[in-house]
């Protein structure tokens, strides 16, 4: 069963990184914890934890407020951690990084501001197969506001997308494409740079998902050219309820606001009020502060330990669990794309995928079982719901290992 | 694990006692072969439906002069919700609305109950006791019953667990 795949030279220690993670010391029922459910969150190192203690403990203060001194320690640090996503994606400025609460947000937002002021009666924005909830919902509700509609192309059986027919959905209308970096299903890496040359031939923008992404391979925004990115921190080991929404200067300008408030404006009369300047205008009331901060060290954490070989001992493990998993018996893959990350989800002869995770779970190993909001792609493919293990950096062998005998565990339940 | 739940543990061998009490053989048993798993022309029928886990089920009902005469379910679910609502449309049927609903109060209090309160017996629904043992799998085994109340009241909307 084994891999083939033989590590890098400068392959990450991952017996160092799990030394970093202190909720996986945990045993659950009895057994070590073996989370396999990062795609839904990641676990966070104590590098984050410490963060967020030493902003509450030393530095807690409202930003772009107060002339004190904690003000000032709590703005530097809110300005910084804006320069670290900056980096963090290469985008070209960091005024282009406006914080949300996640990729959910982001995706809403640029509906409800670029979206009401660019889609009318008629038009059509185009999606995938395979997208989540969160990159179908907010379309479908500015769709039915402005009598727009919405064009789904096509993925093949293995879980690719058709590229042929998402071109031929391009026309006139479109105004808009959005796409996922990573389906959170079948762990489909689309060519995103190619996606989005196709729509700019055609003078279309493109907004892309990146929630299953950014954790698990490097992402340079400019080198993609996509015109919208949206991801969630605690997708890439940092806190929930903060997120990022990347746009290009130019459309970030134009856009009308989203939410109103204090923090994003120029100045305010009741007659009228001008907006502050990129991002802030994006940004009403008080920010997530400590969620910011402790986004920051979770991209300083991943920047530290190196994309690149994150993205490289990920691959390693996603074929050696490939590989495991089809030596179990009744078990079938959903979603065999060659271009494949962090993501295998399967179907275990007629076992409902619930009944799979709580066996599991006795076994400590935390998977996900269901539709993974992704309803219209469940129907695609014809089941009800799937069980998924999805990878992270401190994953091993070991635990692959572990996930295979707990399947075995399973059968005998089930035969 | 609780030494009151049924003894008939052939579904899983070995090692865990509260997966034993879980996955008992009679419930497989529904699992595999459902009893009343059909459709019918019905006076009354329900849908159901748990958004978090994408369980549908469609429930029939015939009631006669306030007794339910026929019972059957369709759907898709995990073990707990499909054994449950074959049991729920075995253990109804010929039950008067108001005898329905008191086994169904019963019902939700056996698999609510704590993990090691004394567990009373509801005939054939007692296999289902040990579902108290995993809090996140309530839903699973109430959702046909949720469905029922719904046919019964004839409400011409979607119930849902949540």
């Amino acid at each position: 069963m084994a891999s083939v795949v033989s590590a890098p030279r400068d392959a990450l220690n991952v017996a160092a990184i799990r030394q970093d993670f202190p909720i996986l010391r945990q045993r659950v029922h009895g057994k070590p914890l073996v989370y396999l459910d990062n795609a839904a969150t990641t676990q966070k190192p104590q590098a984050v934890i410490d963060a967020l203690q030493r902003y509450y403990s030393e530095e807690n203060a409202n930003v772009h407020r107060g002339v004190h001194s904690l003000s000032g320690r709590a703005t530097d640090a809110y300005d910084a951690a804006r320069e670290d996503v900056r980096r963090f994606i290469n985008a070209a400025d960091a005024r282009e990084i406006v914080f949300v609460r996640g990729t959910t947000e982001g995706i809403n937002l640029v509906a409800q501001t670029w979206g009401r002021a660019r889609v009318g009666a008629g038009d059509e924005i185009v999606l995938t197969e395979m997208e989540h909830h969160s990159n179908i919902v907010p379309w479908q509700i500015l769709c039915e506001e402005k009598g727009a509609r919405l064009r789904v192309a096509p993925i093949t059986d293995a879980g690719e997308l058709r590229l042929d027919e998402l071109e031929r959905l391009l026309n006139a209308r479109t105004r808009l494409v959005a796409v996922a970096h990573v389906s959170n299903v079948l762990g489909t890496v689309n060519p995103v740079a190619e996606i989005v040359r196709l729509a700019r031939a055609r003078g279309i923008p493109v907004l892309v998902d990146g929630a299953q992404a950014v954790a698990h391979m490097p992402v340079d925004v400019q080198a993609l050219g996509c015109d919208f990115y949206a991801f969630s921190g605690h997708k890439v080991l940092g806190p929930t309820g903060i997120g990022v929404l990347y746009g290009r200067r130019e459309l970030l300008e134009a856009m009308p606001v989203y939410q109103g408030g204090g923090g994003q404006i120029g100045s305010v009369t009741f007659d009228r009020t001008t907006y502050a300047p990129l991002p802030y205008k994006y940004e009403a009331g008080t920010p997530n502060i400590a969620g910011v901060i402790g986004l920051a060290a979770a991209i300083d954490y991943v920047t530290g330990v190196g994309l690149d070989r994150i993205a490289a001992y990920e691959r390693d493990l996603c074929a050696y669990a490939t590989s495991a998993l089809a030596d179990v018996p009744g078990l079938r893959l959903t979603g065999t794309a060659r271009d494949r990350a962090s993501v295998l989800s399967f179907v275990l002869g007629d076992v409902h995928p619930h009944d799979i995770g709580t066996i599991l779970d006795r076994e400590g190993v935390a998977i996900r079982a269901g539709h993974h909001c992704c309803q219209p792609l469940m129907r695609r493919l014809g089941v009800p719901a799937t069980a998924r293990a999805s990878l992270a950096l401190y994953n091993t062998r070991q635990e692959i290992d572990t996930l295979v005998a707990a399947l075995q565990r399973v059968g005998e339940v089930f035969e | 694990m609780n030494p009151e739940l049924s003894p008939h543990r052939a579904g899983v061998r070995g090692g865990d006692p509260d997966l034993q009490d879980l996955y008992q053989e009679v419930i497989l048993d529904h699992n595999r072969r459902p009893r009343n798993f059909r459709a019918f022309d019905a006076g009354r029928r329900a849908e159901g439906f748990n958004p978090l886990c994408g369980d549908r089920i469609t429930v029939f009902l015939n009631v006669d002069n306030g007794v339910i005469r026929d019972v059957a379910f369709q759907g898709s679910g995990c073990a707990i919700s499909k054994a449950s609502a074959s049991l729920m449309t075995e253990s109804v049927k010929g039950k008067t609305l108001d005898e329905a609903q008191v086994l169904f109060e019963r019902f939700q209090q056996m698999i609510t109950a704590p993990a090691d309160a004394p567990v009373e017996s509801l005939g054939k629904l007692t296999v289902l006791a040990g579902v108290r043992q995993f809090p996140v799998r309530v839903k699973c085994a109430s959702l046909a019953w949720h469905t029922l109340r719904a046919a019964v009241d004839a409400r011409d909307e979607v119930v849902s667990t949540e």
